[in-house]
């Protein structure tokens, strides 16, 4: 649903837009420069830029490194910057942002992105800081004939029901542990913490300030209730992410995830997997508190940013460049590889999750540049409770307080 | 020396001084795909100011090492006066970070160490004792472990203790327990880094030893074995006082090298169950986004107080070794 009204306003800027679909890649002769993370969609955007665009420029480079937020602000820091561009998602926007490294796009979007829709442009105070053009959250995978072999009839939708179902599906003998869930220590429990908090209506720091506020109702509910999930997943959970969920998902060892939407579809395609898992596996929302509720998950979007310490038309050709591949030609090239926010985007069984995520409401991962400070609390502090040495409380209050240290360090409190 | 040595230490010193100045935070409106909504931002154009005044940051003294990330000692003092029993206080002192990565650091170092030195020590001997033509193939066998690069050797063990992977599956056969996982309990997980830690630096000790007996002067062993001496006594009164500066060598050695355990933590995903001292550097320098220097500054400075420490009577030997070869 969300993503079809997207994709509608997106034809409505089409057809009202007269903008031209001949590539225009700017001023000629530039040096493009791109730093970017290392997965498949990112890949066939830059790609097809660089497709468009390497004839016309001088130099177009493009550096695709899984250490890419590493490295992006010494990267850029500089004056002229080592890269013209980097592709970012939500948290590490801000990441650039704090170092006052990325350039407002406003005029540059006027020229050359007329054609693509308000929403896809990230706006800091009336400032284009990026141009997103994929999405992704965490969601629901289950396997429905497992669900059925244990007398659940429908697919789980609140945390509760999902509990129950693995609960079900333990006593009927399947498996023994259903569920997995990045829950590795460090960013992934944190973040799988903050999918729950969300949902529960937790704020991560009170309005206006950088005070945290995790230690709340909310955060204690939302970390007993992770826990209560983590009894079902394996013993191993602390040291699982994307990839171990993934193969555990694919081995047909568990019958309830929560894992990335970008991983939808390299589950459902027929390698690495058996056609039983793969037929039975059923994307959905993000289960919520109670039903109707919020689901939990932040939403998550990739998009591009030009720096600002490059000449003016170096950042010109690089803007044009990554402009002329987001269009219908790349999406249909590369459909099944994210959750493109672009014209043509046909959103398969792979996209059902993040579609329903967001539909239901699921808030952005929050842009705030104090949040990489609290999410690495979460990561390091939270796993005393989840080995069963400390309470809830304690480990909040642990959280909280090694954010206070850091962020002091940081110069966010003082 | 001074350029790779000193310098850096002094520079990490300097850093850990310094925090970074106040952020001035402003409210602004955010929009996107998902929607618009208010948020706080870094004021840029105020913060910059404080930046270039003083580049270093905010002098912060020694502040930095006396808060929770460190030495923390306001709240060991908490804890000293709200816990009952000296198990209560211990559970709060090792919950913090820098107690709590020490415990662990001190233990694998305290284990590993003598472990290293009396295994090296008896291959050593062992192979020494076998016939030539065997000698270079088990030297060869021997060193293997030493030419893995940490981070793959213990990767690869990491996959093999899984519960699927060779070593987990036979652990579970043999104990009869399906539910048994070596990652899932930090008793388990201390005893296989340790193990792994052992398996990866006893090549070290072993071909230093190695080299020191081929020294053994012959005479003496000859001159014990007329009188009577057994291959133990030889062994304790002839060969071991003779390696004693080699002994010290691969103690101290192996002390260093132990105290700055690292890679075996990230490669076995082990940091819900053991963190050391490197780890917790790497931590702050990686994982929150924007590294936290001066915290991670202060823990090198401690490290290195930690190590100097520990080499202290090793160095004194030494020292006096030198002293009494001297005259």
């Amino acid at each position: 649903m969300f993503l079809k009204k997207l994709i509608l306003s997106v034809a409505t800027g089409c057809l009202l837009s007269s903008v031209a679909f001949a590539t225009d890649c700017g001023p000629s002769g530039q040096s493009i420069r791109i730093l970017a993370s290392d997965f498949p969609a990112i890949h066939a955007v830059a790609g097809t830029a660089e497709k468009n665009c390497s004839s016309s420029a001088s130099e177009f480079t493009r550096n695709h490194t899984t250490e890419a937020r590493q490295i992006m602000n010494a990267a850029l820091t500089p004056n002229p910057a080592e890269y013209t561009s980097v592709i970012v998602a939500n948290s590490t926007l801000t990441q650039l942002m704090n170092d006052d490294l990325v350039r407002p796009l406003n005029d540059l979007v006027q020229k050359y992105g007329s054609n693509l829709p308000d929403n896809l442009m990230i706006t800091v105070d009336g400032n284009v800081m990026a141009v997103a053009f994929m999405a992704n959250s965490q969601h629901l995978f289950s396997r429905k004939d497992i669900l059925e072999k244990a007398g659940i009839k429908s697919i789980p939708s609140t945390y509760n029901q999902v509990i129950d179902a693995a609960d079900a599906i333990r006593k009927a003998g399947i498996m023994k542990y259903p569920i997995v869930m990045n829950m590795k220590t460090g960013w992934n429990v944190g973040e799988s913490f903050n999918l729950i908090f969300v949902a529960h209506g937790g704020e991560f720091f009170k309005p206006g300030t950088a005070e945290p506020s995790v230690n709340t109702a909310e955060g204690i509910a939302a970390l007993k209730m992770l826990k209560a999930l983590s009894e079902y997943a394996h013993p191993d959970h602390l040291t699982q992410a994307s990839n171990e969920t993934q193969a555990i998902w694919e081995a047909g060892d568990a019958a309830l995830g929560i894992m990335w939407g970008t991983r939808g579809s390299v589950i459902l395609d027929n390698e690495g997997s058996s056609e039983q898992v793969t037929s039975n596996t059923i994307l959905s929302s993000a289960p919520t508190v109670k039903p109707g509720g919020i689901p939990g998950a932040t939403l998550w979007w990739d998009g591009f940013t030009i720096s600002k310490n490059v000449p003016d038309s170096e950042a010109e050709a690089t803007f044009a460049a990554l402009i002329s591949a987001l269009n219908a030609d790349m999406v249909a090239a590369n459909n099944d590889d994210a959750i493109w926010l672009l014209e043509g985007f046909k959103p398969g069984a792979a996209a059902e999750g993040v579609s329903a995520t967001a539909a239901g409401g699921a808030p952005p991962y929050p842009m705030l540049p104090q949040i990489g400070l609290l999410h690495n609390a979460l990561g390091t502090e939270l796993v005393d409770f989840l080995k069963g040495d400390e309470s809830a409380e304690k480990a909040l209050a642990d959280v909280e307080a090694a954010y206070v240290t850091a962020a002091k360090e940081k110069g966010f409190l003082q | 020396m001074i350029l790779f040595i000193a310098l850096p230490i002094i520079s990490a010193f300097v850093q850990s001084l310094f925090i970074q100045h106040e952020q001035v935070l402003i409210v602004s409106q955010n929009c996107g795909p998902f929607g618009c909504s208010e948020v706080t931002s870094i004021d840029f154009e105020k913060t910059i100011k404080l930046r270039q005044d003083a580049p270093l940051g905010k002098y912060n003294g020694i502040n930095t090492y006396l808060n929770r990330s460190h030495l923390a000692f306001a709240e060991v003092g908490n804890a000293w006066s709200a816990s009952e029993t000296l198990v209560d206080f211990f559970n709060e002192v090792f919950n913090l970070p820098l107690y709590g990565a020490l415990a662990f650091t001190l233990t694998y170092t305290a284990v590993v160490t003598p472990l290293v030195l009396i295994l090296g020590f008896s291959i050593a001997i062992g192979v020494n004792g076998l016939p030539n033509i065997m000698k270079g193939p088990s030297i060869f066998v021997s060193l293997l472990p030493f030419l893995v690069t940490p981070l793959v050797g213990s990767l690869i063990l990491f996959w093999m203790v899984d519960g699927d992977g060779i070593i987990g599956a036979t652990i579970k056969l043999i104990f009869n327990d399906p539910d048994l996982s070596l990652k899932a309990s930090t008793a388990l997980t201390w005893t296989m880094l340790i193990v792994y830690g052992i398996w990866h630096t006893l090549p070290f000790s072993f071909i230093v030893f190695y080299a020191g007996l081929q020294t053994v002067p012959f005479e003496t062993l000859e001159a014990a074995l007329i009188d009577g001496a057994t291959k133990w006594q030889r062994t304790i009164y002839v060969v071991i006082p003779h390696l004693v500066p080699l002994i010290s060598f691969v103690t101290l050695m192996l002390l260093m090298d132990n105290f700055r355990v690292f890679e075996p933590i990230v490669s076995f995903s082990a940091e819900a169950h053991a963190r050391s001292l490197s780890w917790i550097i790497y931590n702050d320098l990686r994982e929150s986004g924007n590294p936290l220097y001066g915290s991670a500054g202060a823990t090198s400075i401690l490290t290195i107080i930690g190590i100097a420490f520990l080499l202290l009577p090793v160095l004194i030997r030494t020292w006096k070794d030198f002293k009494l070869k001297g005259h």
